[in-house]
């Protein structure tokens, strides 16, 4: 839980700066892009956040996507299936295909990495010769799906912030003029400006809601959250206090690939038309740097729900920045070096805790073995 | 002059003092042992003189020089070499390269195959091993392998060999053998530092004995002192009668009753066992002479390759633990980091994790249940911890097991099957480890439990099982319990006049 604070404080932290530099960013537009598709991502990233948690990775999310995508617009296209019939056939696949996966890796005893490294090589295959190697379209007429706007929600300052004379290059002194929330319109006059500003709301943050809910009701509150911690912590240990181990690696493999199998059909929606053999590339990795970020542990047992999604939220904001200061060239080094901070900081607050333990710990024994029982 | 010795050495781990104050010297070519129950610091003590961990405080001299041994290629140089229980040898190489490993004869980079065969042969001799030095390995026996392990120090000049249980996976033929190895070695001036669970064998090899209790000197032992009640009561530091708190136990109906069980892997005798409710039954042997995976199959974790187990009359299947642990069979298994404890998480979620499922109503967590549980067990077993809420890491050896068999208690138990149930614990704990057996004995549950300490088989069981390469070589009646009787058929010496 600590950690969560802290990354939302890294997430704050980045949204300021950008803003203060770059008041672009606050442009209502921008903010429900950001909320849209970290809510996008976010799916993904909740999904392989149950596989990392037993310890286990899912390298193919990426090709899942494009497979998911390629599959959905054909099924509508060429086989005229109503998009409800679509969906739920490429849901159904992706669900299987996690099913291979748990069962592969449980009772064959196969490593993870190698399982799905291998997903990730034949799904994008698969993935282009559905779709015959064109690009597949066709999801226009379920945009609604994506980008109805269901409702607003004001945010205090953003006029000020974004056209008033309040962000931080109009507070240089030689300007000579007083910040404050007001603009000038083009005859120099000053106007005053609403102190907010309402950012429209689309389904997807609602789809993001719903499932990162149950997600954490899962993880936190049953009996099945319980054995997936334990069994990630120590999978000997799980199975010799009689926890079906094999059963909930494959329950959460099917859980991580149901999820990328949702995000591939948002993301075709979303984007429009599916490319199959760069949809959705390094996307995996994308998801499983917001696990990481959000304290999922890759040697297991450890994640936060809320934890994912603040990450996803981080990467989304990075990127987003990013654009804004034109430092694309940059992009992956930014974001690399973002998350090795991340993990550095993390590691190293961890060590501290340890430390102080351990000395509370000889304390104790110190009382312990003074005392005379 | 002492060659080696160890003056005032301490050293702490995260919630247990496994060393306080210890001392000992040795001259050249003596050999002492070293004796202490688990848990007493013996393989803490080896390790510091190896070089695999440093001491907090107190220092080690050699020829009565002060020196820093920080890792294991400092014991090396220093001339002190440990031979490990389990050995360190790579399988997939021959004799010679192992015996080389790590500083292998070479000029410019390449190795000189010739002068490590001739050196190894030299060494091998002096083992008496007559192999070749381009034997594979794995085609060797475990005896030999240990003599290949003795080769390897003298490879490198030890002058001080220190080995831990070196005889508790040999026949008796190969600890003959072994006895002969190191009287030869120690007319040559190696010192020895020998470290054994079987008494009887201490005083043909040792010309003192040092032992510890608790992770402190319990006392000293020359040549002509060294008995077998001596060492007992330097180990425990009371008499054995009061140490075992064991009164007879009526026996009731049989509960558990395994036909023919065949343990997967190993050679696979069919084994038959039956146990009584409330009686307590100890199942002893050499190392690797299945008594684990016996458990283990009876529990379910390993899959068996046949047979059947019925508890109270209803059969089990043999393909996960699940079974079982419904029947009321469980396991507190021999390596309580590995298999028993999920040693991040708490005392109280370790405690509740095996019945959770049972108290849970569709599948949310029994948050009250958990809390109760947890509490009442603690209280019960007087496990010391600051709560339920502490990361069970942070808690002694002791406690821990205590932990362990708490998440069983929760469960009520039919049978219990514990695998070297006292390993690394304190005295203390020990000790309310066996009331505790005794008091789940009284209440009617039926014991198995597998230990490699002489002294708490014979204290504590009503009868023994003793197990001899994967077979159970025959059972010993209280009356009839003794080092010597349990040795016999343990190495195979008598198990065609009992069985």
């Amino acid at each position: 839980m600590n950690k969560s604070w802290g990354m939302l404080f890294l997430l704050v932290l980045i949204c300021v700066v950008t803003a203060i530099f770059r008041p672009r960013f606050v442009e209502p537009g921008n903010l429900a892009n950001i909320i849209r598709w970290t809510s996008l991502y976010g799916v993904m990233g909740i999904g392989v956040a149950f596989v990392i948690i037993t310890g286990g990775i899912d390298l193919s999310i990426g090709s899942m996507l494009a497979l998911v995508g390629s599959l959905f617009g054909v099924l509508m296209a060429q086989y005229n299936l109503p998009p409800a019939a679509a969906i739920m056939m490429v849901l159904v696949m992706s669900t299987l295909l996690g099913l291979v996966y748990g069962l592969l890796i449980t009772k064959l005893k196969l490593q993870p990495f190698v399982v799905t490294l291998c997903g990730l090589l034949i799904l994008r295959g698969l993935a282009r010769a559905t779709a015959g190697g064109s690009s597949v379209g066709g999801f226009q007429r379920l945009s609604y799906l994506i980008n109805y706007e269901w409702g607003s929600i004001p945010v205090p300052f953003l006029p000020w912030i974004n056209e008033g004379y309040w962000s931080f290059h109009k507070w240089l002194p030689s300007r000579g003029d007083q910040p404050g929330h007001f603009a000038l319109n083009d005859a120099g006059e000053r106007i005053s400006l609403d102190w907010y500003d309402w950012v429209p709301l689309h389904p997807p943050i609602l789809y993001l809601a719903a499932i990162a809910i149950i997600a954490a009701i899962f993880l936190n509150w049953t009996v099945f959250g319980r054995h997936l911690k334990a069994l990630g912590k120590n999978e000997q240990a799980a199975r010799y206090s009689g926890v079906r181990t094999d059963t909930m690696v494959i329950i959460s493999y099917m859980i991580c690939t149901a999820m990328a199998g949702v995000a591939g059909v948002l993301f075709s929606i979303d984007i429009g038309s599916v490319m199959p053999s760069t949809f959705g590339n390094f996307y995996e990795l994308y998801a499983i740097a917001a696990a990481v970020l959000g304290g999922c542990s890759l040697r297991g047992g450890e994640g936060s729900i809320i934890g994912v999604v603040i990450g996803t939220a981080i990467l989304r904001v990075l990127q987003n920045s990013i654009e804004m200061w034109s430092i694309q060239e940059l992009e992956f080094a930014v974001v690399g070096g973002v998350i090795l901070i991340g993990v550095i900081a993390d590691e190293i607050a961890r060590r501290i805790i340890a430390q102080r333990r351990a000395s509370q710990e000889a304390a104790l024994l110190e009382k312990q073995n003074a005392s005379p029982s | 002059m002492p060659l080696l010795e160890v003056c005032h050495v301490s050293k702490r781990f995260p919630g247990v003092q496994a060393l306080q104050d210890v001392s000992l010297s040795i001259a050249p070519g003596q050999s002492i042992a070293v004796i202490g129950e688990n848990g007493a610091g013996k393989s803490t003590l080896m390790k510091i003189l190896a070089g695999i961990q440093t001491p907090d405080e107190g220092e080690i001299r050699i020829d009565g020089r002060a020196v820093e041994i920080r890792t294991v290629r400092d014991a090396e140089k220093q001339g002190i070499a440990l031979i490990h229980q389990e050995l360190n040898l790579c399988d997939n190489l021959d004799v010679a390269a192992n015996i080389f490993l790590g500083k292998e004869p070479r000029s410019c980079g390449f190795l000189r195959r010739r002068e490590m065969d001739r050196r190894a042969a030299e060494v091998l001799q002096q083992v008496g091993l007559d192999i070749q030095p381009t034997t594979s390995l794995a085609s060797l026996s475990i005896g030999r392998r240990q003599l290949v392990e003795i080769a390897k120090a003298l490879a490198s000049d030890a002058q001080v060999l220190i080995m831990d249980e070196p005889t508790s996976s040999l026949s008796t033929g190969e600890v003959e053998n072994l006895f002969r190895v190191i009287h030869t070695l120690r007319q040559r001036g190696v010192s020895i530092v020998y470290i054994s669970h079987r008494l009887s064998e201490i005083h043909h090899v040792a010309d003192r004995v040092v032992a510890l209790r608790d992770g402190r000197n319990s006392g000293e032992l020359e040549r002509d002192e060294i008995t077998h009640e001596q060492m007992v009561r330097l180990m425990v530091g009371r008499d054995l009668d009061q140490f075992f708190p064991h009164v007879p136990h009526s026996a009731g109906e049989v509960v558990l009753s395994a036909q023919g069980v065949r343990v997967r892997g190993k050679a696979a005798f069919p084994l038959d066992l039956e146990l009584k409710a409330g009686e307590i039954v100890g199942l002893a042997g050499l190392v690797g002479a299945g008594r684990t995976e016996l458990l283990e199959t009876l529990f379910g974790v390993r899959r068996s390759a046949g047979g059947s187990v019925e508890v109270a009359g209803k059969r089990i299947r043999l393909r996960s633990p699940r079974d079982a642990i419904a029947a009321g069979l469980f396991l507190i298994p021999e390596d309580r980091k590995q298999d028993g404890l999920v040693i991040e998480m708490t005392v109280g979620e370790n405690i509740t994790l095996p019945g959770l499922m049972r108290a849970s109503t569709a599948g949310i967590l029994p948050t009250r249940w958990e809390k109760s549980t947890a509490d009442a067990m603690i209280q019960k077993l007087r496990i010391k911890t600051p709560g339920p809420g502490q990361i069970i890491q942070f808690l002694s050896g002791g406690n821990q097991q205590k932990a362990v068999i708490a998440k069983w208690l929760a469960m009520g138990p039919q049978v219990l099957l514990l695998d070297e149930p006292t390993r690394g614990i304190d005295i203390g704990a020990k000790h309310e480890i066996y009331e505790m057996m005794e008091t789940l004995a009284h209440q009617g549950v039926a014991i198995l439990f597998a230990s490699s300490e002489m002294e708490e088989v014979i204290g504590m069981s009503d009868r023994t099982l003793v197990m001899h390469e994967g077979r159970i070589a025959g059972q010993l009646e209280r009356g009839q319990l003794s080092e010597q009787a349990i040795m016999r058929l343990a190495t195979g010496a008598a198990s065609a006049a009992t069985t």
